[in-house]
């Protein structure tokens, strides 16, 4: 069965028509064309699909089009500014290495975004935890929480340096 | 995905009505972290999906003050119970579960009825509720019923739960004074994991804040459902907790376990660690039993 839905989508009312068994990743990639959010695992274990709806990180793998309908979602494509400019998450992703392959970022990125809208002060723990339903191959995860680190107030300004203690069984930073 | 018919019932009758008239062709569907995994990988079929997310519900963990009964809304998400700030504090157990379940973006849909539906051995939402002794409230075509989670559980995958009847909310009965409680998920990751095994423990404690006046320690992944360790408990009651008597408890709790080979785990290493679990748990709440007397 179809049905018209309305809903935000990066700030733009939208109404359309989508199929029950669409899933909220199909209609973003197939249906409006905007490839920025990935499919990676496609049962919520991977987090590359993630986006935020009304203000909360979602897996839009395991969410349905239908239920969008009246609430607001936002994709990677909603960060950047009009212009072009990217949005201080992304901007530190590229400055601190957070992106490689990129397949990840998307995601990684919106997780971080939702966490940081919440509490514009998150530490480390907060971080990891925000972040701990999305996968990444390449970096070792260090540059990325760096690079959200370097976004949230909530750590000193100023580079720093990535040290291994020998007598910490969990190396963080 | 296969295709279905989505149905958006905005009550419960409502629901259990759209479920009856196409029986057997039906699902209901809550987060959908669980059904649409099944569906996509072919495991179910549904042509209709009965969606619990608009039906109209309480969002937020309820005390009732003069009965000290604590109501937990089915559909409510894993994160909305993490985020009461009554649940972290006076229900640390129930906390100490929903925080460790999947990730962020899975708290955030799925919900505790969902889970507890499930029923497979690794519900981590099952073993607090059953440790904290909760009745599950079912409402179906007959009316309402009430059942102790502890009696909910028939066997992996199976519930109480029958055709179109509905979970809507768990019921916790008064804590006792002088409760504290704790869970573990344990797992070989921090996070992202279904446990390997899952220990809860309740313990009350005698004005002397030291002798056990009574004691639920609930396992998960250490039989085909969620059960309680009974004769640990029975060990534990009247006797001073203490890292001795928690060991012997734990040693006991290992004994009553059915637990056996599974891809996340051995049943030797299960039972060992049912023990050392128990144990450590034991010590958490007793701690939280006294730092809560003293911030009375
Ligand atoms: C990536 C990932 C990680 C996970 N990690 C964990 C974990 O760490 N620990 C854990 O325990 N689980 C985990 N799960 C499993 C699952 O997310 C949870 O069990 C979740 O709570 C299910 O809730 P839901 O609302 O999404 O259920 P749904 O998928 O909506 O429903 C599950 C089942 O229950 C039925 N149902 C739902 N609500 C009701 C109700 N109120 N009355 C009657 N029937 C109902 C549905 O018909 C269906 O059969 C994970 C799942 C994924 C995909």
């Amino acid at each position: 069965m179809s049905r018209d839905i309305t809903f935000t989508f990066n700030g733009n009312l939208l109404t359309l028509t989508v199929e029950d068994h669409w899933t909220l990743l199909h209609l973003i990639r197939e249906e409006l064309g905007y490839t920025g959010t990935k499919e990676g695992c496609g049962s919520g274990e991977c987090g590359a699909c993630t986006v935020i709806v009304d203000g909360a990180a979602v897996n839009s793998c395991l969410y349905l089009a239908a239920e969008i309908n009246g609430r607001s979602l936002v994709t990677i494509e909603g960060l950047a500014a009009a212009d072009g400019t990217l949005h201080p998450i992304q901007r530190a992703f590229v400055d601190h290495g957070g992106i490689q392959c990129g397949f990840c970022s998307p995601g990684m990125i919106m997780s971080a975004k939702a966490l940081l809208d919440e509490n514009s002060h998150a530490a480390e723990p907060e971080i990891l935890e925000a972040i701990a339903g999305n996968l990444c191959r390449c970096t070792g995860y260090v540059q990325i929480i760096e690079s959200i680190k370097a976004v949230s107030g909530g750590e000193p300004e100023g580079p720093r340096v990535v040290a291994w203690r020998g007598d910490d069984p969990h190396p963080r930073s | 995905m296969r295709k279905f018919t989505y149905l958006v019932p905005k009550t419960l009758n409502e629901a259990i009505s759209m479920h009856t008239s196409y029986d057997g062709r039906t699902r209901y569907i809550a987060g959908g972290t669980d059904v649409l995994v099944k569906l996509k990988e072919g495991k179910i079929g549904p042509d209709y999906l009965v969606s619990l997310k608009h039906i109209i519900c309480q969002d937020q963990p309820f005390l009732n003050t003069e009965t000290g009964e604590l109501y937990i809304g089915a559909f409510m998400t894993h994160r909305s119970i993490e985020r009461s700030s009554l649940v972290e504090h006076q229900y640390p157990i129930l906390h100490d579960a929903v925080k460790n379940i999947g990730s962020v973006q899975i708290r955030n849909v799925a919900t505790i009825g969902g889970n507890l539906v499930n029923a497979v051995p690794s519900a981590d939402g099952a073993i607090p509720l059953i440790a904290l002794d909760g009745k599950a409230r079912i409402y179906g075509p007959k009316g309402d019923r009430l059942i102790d989670l502890a009696r909910f559980f028939l066997g992996p995958g199976q519930c109480e739960i029958q055709g179109a009847e509905i979970l809507t909310e768990i019921i916790i009965p008064r804590l006792e004074p002088r409760t504290g409680s704790a869970y573990i998920k344990h797992g070989r990751r921090e996070a992202m994991e279904l446990p390997m095994l899952g220990v809860g423990i309740l313990l009350s404690l005698d004005p002397d804040m030291a002798t056990c006046a009574k004691a639920r320690i609930c396992l998960g992944v250490a039989a085909p459902t969620p059960f309680r360790a009974l004769a640990a408990e029975a060990y534990l009651r009247g006797k001073s907790v203490t890292e001795d008597s928690l060991t012997e408890a734990g040693k006991i709790a290992a004994g009553e376990s059915r637990v056996r080979d599974s891809i996340r785990g051995v049943a030797w290493y299960r039972r060992e660690m049912v023990g050392v679990l128990v144990k450590r748990m034991g010590l958490l709440a007793l701690e939280r039993a006294r730092n809560m007397e003293l911030n009375m």
